[in-house]
């Protein structure tokens, strides 16, 4: 478990980063926090000639929440490309703005491994079991891809193309993610079933419930991971319908995610399982999103609700 | 008087050092040694065809490749069997690197020594062996099937076929009113250390002496087989285990392939050679257990005695049988646990498949065995409609009737005979602890709140500290440290403290005084090795019997000194004293000058004792015939048989009614070893064990694919517990001495790990309602349960309208 030989570079400037990029091409790798690229490295699963280390790169190295995000919509919580999982999830501003983003990132491995590994870094590398792939799909977010021919952002839905492959290409450097504060009023959660505390899940769902004045649902979706080769957002709205948040039929739109999704079974649960959990953690995280909507909580481990920030 | 270190839960001595990063383990042993990697088979069944080293020879740093012909004599022969048994009539071992063919992916093909371990690891990749395919035989049933063979001269890839029988258990459970049958499975884990094997080695040309450091649990033991191997006199071989990081088992073995690759290729190359395996590497190259298939038949009364007890057993030995069929044994014997079974047959056939080799981990054999005899015995109590724990007390062993024969014999070839317990005593402190007659309130009050909880319990009889020996050694110096050796390694047991314990309780000295080694045969030369729950019982009682020679020679010398009959003489606070005239006294550091007439008078101490020197006799020699030198006793305790530690564990757990995640809410052990040296680190073995039980239970498996291949060789895909899925321990202990070894204690080892699958199946059983016959399970096995059992139910309620 040692890697093959590989040139390592330390550029102190995006723009030196992005050149080294363009020069080297598919020769190069980006290494930020390491977590997923170095055990790959170690096993020679991978074995890049090049290594871009951009952890010297102080300029990305932020959690921003803003008034307008940087494509000129509405407030945003806005990650460089160095800030580590642990940033996000203890920024208070961030948290403030956009709650998803701590929920979610409790459950991204253990918090070793947070302190290390950045957001922008796992959303890269578009593993399908990764929380904020789905957290980026599930709010619409967006990846800011720098090159020698300068800037392009790309969707959530055009970013992760499969299993460990993003829109990224050879020679772009993902220097940000936007995290769109969805409008209205605007609940969510994040559930997720996994073997052992901080692993992979074995079925995760974000989910996001928008209510009206009179607690109407208007607004139903959900994320998910480790059920498909990219993270899979389903607009689950029609299943529930419109009526009263409090009285609506969340299961039956626990049931839609099961009969629309195509898991495939591994070594840890069957594909039926995952359908099942599926539709079980649908039913529960748009619950909790809804509660959270009216203020409310709900602490799945006691079953009791609690006012949430 | 000084406080009584034996039974006191003392810190252990040995943490502040490990836990501060200042163990030294074998990797951090021989910085600038030559690196080994091992280009390793990634097959399950093939023959070696060719091996193109071409493209490895221009990595820079490359110092030298081998295969199985640069291997001379003896060090290319198959591998030692260690435990010859006659049951085992197709015992086979690998070479140290593989010759002609592969069994099993993992195992050693070329050895590559380089500079670094990099760059040895960059020539393995331009190694290319290519193979002809044999069918490669993954799973019991396929073994068992023999359709496919392993070896060409095994036929049925039955390595060994054992039956033992007391009375007619086929007429006692034909004859009984009431049958269960049962069909039993429980899947592979392995032991997992946190630090894998290691071996440093180094020839001393000038001394002629090989230096090896290894990994390993029988640091005696492998400083004969590699000198038995390079054709060394063991006089010239010194073996030292460092820290160890973890054994549980794997480590026994001897010689592991590399524990011979390695010196003899520093012996070959005249320089320090060193390997450490990586992760990966012991996945596939070390040792696996568990894998068993069982099928029961159990007869029994009304009330749910046992009248007679019908076991097969199918155990899957990997490619080879280089520890012999000692695990299969141990479950044939201890699966009886606490209970007369009536008439007894047991019957198993060990299976060669195309996986890694099967060894003892932690339990050995144990958890099987619990897990059989645990099902039936809850199958027994939904039988009848009885309480489980009324069905245990039925048929439990009493007090009265210990010793206890089961006219069968165990692994040590001794028979199988408990010499005491009390498990009624057992059983009922566990009742209490858990809470069990007040369960069904808990169970109730739970379901009103739409949550499903279910107990379970389980009980085992361990047979620890097997012989045939071990020995100590005890010296006290002239500044009055207590020096301590047994042969016996150390991989975490906490030995610095609890063998310092017993010494400080017999030698009267306190306990910062003492320094123990172990696992080093420059300091001890005789031992077998730390497993089976032994240490504690072998090396705590020999070392007790050195330290009382110690004590005798310390009374006479003094008693010289202080001119008063030994037999009024005490040692207290490393002081002999007159007893009631602690004023007429003198300091064992004095006493250990006395001992030894030298010439020459190094420090204070040594000039201060001549005061007490007695006149010289000139027609007496300076060492007395019979006596010798120095304040020191060497001691061995060897026991006719095994001394049987007991437990019993009862577990609650929550299984989520939609998703089937298994939660453990309590998890209660009442544990017996017998006298306990010190109970804070039989706590700590406990705890440790349960971990590893409800790894075994809920999360550990290795998963093969049907080509052999092994799908979760890291610990990303094999799920060890983390400390956030393992329970909090509740314990409570109950001292039944031992009366076979003067300390009267008994082995903790592994106990905490034997019930652990039997104690959560029966737990989940109860929360659901259905029959688990297999472990470990998974959230997913269980839905699939679910549904099963609601499909089958629906199915008759059909029928039934």
């Amino acid at each position: 478990m040692k890697p093959s030989p590989f040139t390592y570079h330390r550029p102190g400037t995006t723009e030196a980063a992005v050149g080294l990029l363009t020069e080297l091409g598919t020769d190069a790798k980006v290494l930020a926090g390491g977590q997923s690229l170095v055990p790959l490295l170690n096993m020679r699963l991978a074995a890049p000639p090049h290594l871009v280390d951009i952890n010297q790169l102080q300029e990305l190295n932020y959690v921003r929440a803003t008034g307008t995000s940087p494509d000129g919509a509405g407030p945003a919580v806005v990650v460089g490309a160095a800030a580590r999982h642990a940033d996000v999830e203890r920024d208070p501003a961030a948290h403030q703005a956009l709650p998803l983003l701590r929920r979610a990132l409790r459950h991204v491995a253990h918090p070793t491994i947070r302190n290390r590994g950045t957001t922008v870094g796992s959303i890269v590398h578009a593993d399908p079991a990764g929380e904020m792939t789905a957290v980026l799909a599930l709010l619409d977010g967006s990846v800011e891809l720098r090159s020698a021919n300068g800037s392009r952002r790309v969707g959530a839905a055009d970013f992760f193309v499969g299993p460990l492959e993003s829109a990224a290409e050879p020679g772009e450097l993902a220097v940000s993610a936007t995290f769109p504060v969805p409008p209205g009023q605007t609940g969510t959660a994040w559930l997720e079933v996994a073997r052992r505390h901080g692993d992979y899940a074995v079925c995760g769902v974000g989910a996001l419930v928008t209510v009206d004045a009179d607690h109407r649902v208007v607004g139903a979706r959900a994320a998910y991971i480790s059920v498909d080769t990219t993270p899979v957002v389903l607009d689950l709205l029609d299943a529930v319908g419109t009526g009263p948040a409090d009285t609506a039929d969340w299961s039956a739109a626990g049931r839609l995610a099961a009969s629309t999704l195509r898991p495939d079974a591994d070594i840890h649960a069957t594909a039926e399982y995952r359908r099942h959990l599926a539709a079980v953690l649908t039913g529960r995280a748009l619950t909790a999103a809804a509660l959270d909507a009216r203020g409310r909580g709900v602490n799945h481990h006691t079953g009791e609700t609690e006012e949430t920030a | 008087m000084t406080t009584r270190m034996l039974g006191a839960p003392i810190t252990r001595r040995e943490d502040p050092r490990l836990l501060a990063g200042q163990g030294r383990y074998v990797d951090d042993i021989g910085a600038g040694a030559l690196e080994v990697a091992f280009v390793r088979s990634p097959h399950a069944h093939a023959r070696i065809v060719d091996i193109d080293v071409t493209d490895a020879l221009d990595v820079q740093g490359l110092v030298a490749i081998y295969t199985h012909e640069d291997l001379p004599g003896r060090v290319g022969e198959p591998l030692p069997l260690l435990i010859p048994h006659p049951a085992l009539t197709h015992g086979r071992t690998p070479c140290a690197l593989a010759k002609d063919e592969v069994n099993h992916v993992g195992e050693p093909i070329v050895m590559v020594v380089a500079t670094s371990r990099y760059l040895a690891e960059d020539a393995c990749d331009r190694i290319r062996v290519s193979f002809d395919f044999d069918p490669p035989v993954v799973g019991i049933e396929n073994a068992r099937d023999g359709a496919q063979l392993v070896h060409d001269d095994v036929p049925g890839n039955v390595a060994a076929h054992l039956v033992q029988e007391v009375g007619d258990a086929a007429a006692a459970i034909d004859a009984a009113p009431n049958v269960v049958e049962l069909d039993l499975d429980i899947e592979r884990s392995a032991s997992m250390p946190m630090e894998g094997k290691g071996v440093w080695a180094r020839w001393d040309s000038d001394d002629r002496s090989l230096r090896v450091y290894t990994s390993t649990q029988a640091s005696t033991s492998v400083r004969a087989a590699v000198a038995a191997k390079l054709g060394l006199e063991a006089d010239r071989v010194e073996v030292v285990a460092p820290d160890v990081g973890g054994g549980f088992g794997v480590k026994i073995v001897h010689p592991w392939p590399e524990e011979i690759l390695i010196p003899w290729a520093a012996l070959t190359l005249g320089q320090p050679v060193k390997w450490t395996e990586d992760r990966r590497e012991h996945f596939v190259s070390s040792a696996h257990e568990r894998g068993q298939l069982h099928k029961v038949r159990a007869g029994f009364d009304d009330d749910g005695r046992l009248l007679g007890l019908d076991v097969t057993f199918w155990h899957d030995n990997g490619a080879y049988t280089p520890y012999g069929i000692i695990v299969p044994i141990i479950t044939s014997t201890q699966l009886l646990g606490p209970y007369k079974p009536g008439a007894y047959r047991v019957e198993f056939f060990s299976l060669y498949t195309n996986t890694v080799p099967v060894t003892p981990y932690r339990g050995a054999g144990r958890p099987q065995g619990c897990f059989t005899m645990e099902r039936t015995m809850d199958a027994i109590a939904q039988h009848l409609g009885l309480d489980r724990t009324v069905v245990r007390e039925r048929n439990f062993i009493q007090p009265a009737e210990m010793p206890f024969d089961h006219g069968l014999t165990f692994q040590d070839g001794r028979p199988l005979i408990y010499d005491s317990g009390d498990y009624p005593a057992s059983l009922e402190k566990l009742k209490k602890l858990v809470g069990w007659d007040e369960f069904e309130q808990y169970r109730t009050a739970a379901r009103a709140e739409g949550r499903r909880v279910g107990i379970g319990l389980a009980c085992y009889v361990e047979g620890t500290g097997v012989g045939p020996y071990e020995g100590g050694f005890v010296k006290v110096e002239t500044d009055g440290g207590v020096v301590v050796a047994t042969g016996l390694t150390t991989q975490g047991q906490g030995h610095q403290t609890a063998f310092a314990q017993v010494v400080a309780d017999e030698l009267g000295v306190p306990i910062d005084k003492v320094t123990v080694t172990t696992g080093d045969t420059r300091r001890f030369k005789y031992a077998v090795g730390t497993f089976a729950s032994r240490a504690a019982v072998m090396s705590g009682n020999a070392i007790a019997v050195a330290a009382r020679q110690v004590r005798e020679k310390a009374l006479r010398v003094a008693g010289e000194a202080l001119e008063a009959d030994p037999r009024d003489l005490e040692i207290v606070d490393g002081v002999v004293q007159v007893k009631g005239a602690p004023g007429s006294s003198v300091p064992l550091a004095t006493v250990a000058v006395l001992s030894n007439p030298l010439r020459y008078a190094f420090d204070e101490e040594t000039q201060r004792a001549t005061q007490f020197a007695s006149p010289a006799d000139p027609d007496r020699p300076p060492v007395a015939e019979g006596d010798s030198p120095g304040l020191e006793g060497t001691g061995y305790y060897s026991p006719p048989r095994s001394t049987f530690a007991n437990g019993m564990h009862a577990v609650i757990v929550e299984t989520d009614p939609d998703t089937a995640e298994i939660t453990v809410l309590r998890y209660c052990v009442v544990h017996d070893c017998g006298t306990l040296i010190n109970p804070r680190i039989v706590e700590g073995q406990i705890h440790g064990g349960v971990a590893q039980g409800v790894g075994g239970a809920l999360y550990e498996r290795m998963v093969y694919d049907d080509a052999g291949q092994l799908l979760n060789a890291s610990f990303m895909d094999f799920l060890m517990p983390y400390s956030t899925e393992v329970p909090a321990v509740e314990t409570d202990h109950l001292e039944t001495p031992s009366p076979l070894n003067p300390l009267g204690i008994k082995g903790a080892g592994e106990a905490g790990v034997i019930p652990g699958s039997a104690a959560l199946a029966s737990a989940i059983e109860d929360a659901e309602g259905f029959r688990i016959t297999r472990m470990p399970i998974s959230p997913s096995e269980l839905h699939h349960l679910r549904v099963q059992h609601e499909l089958a139910s629906s199915a008759e309620k059909g029928l039934e309208a």
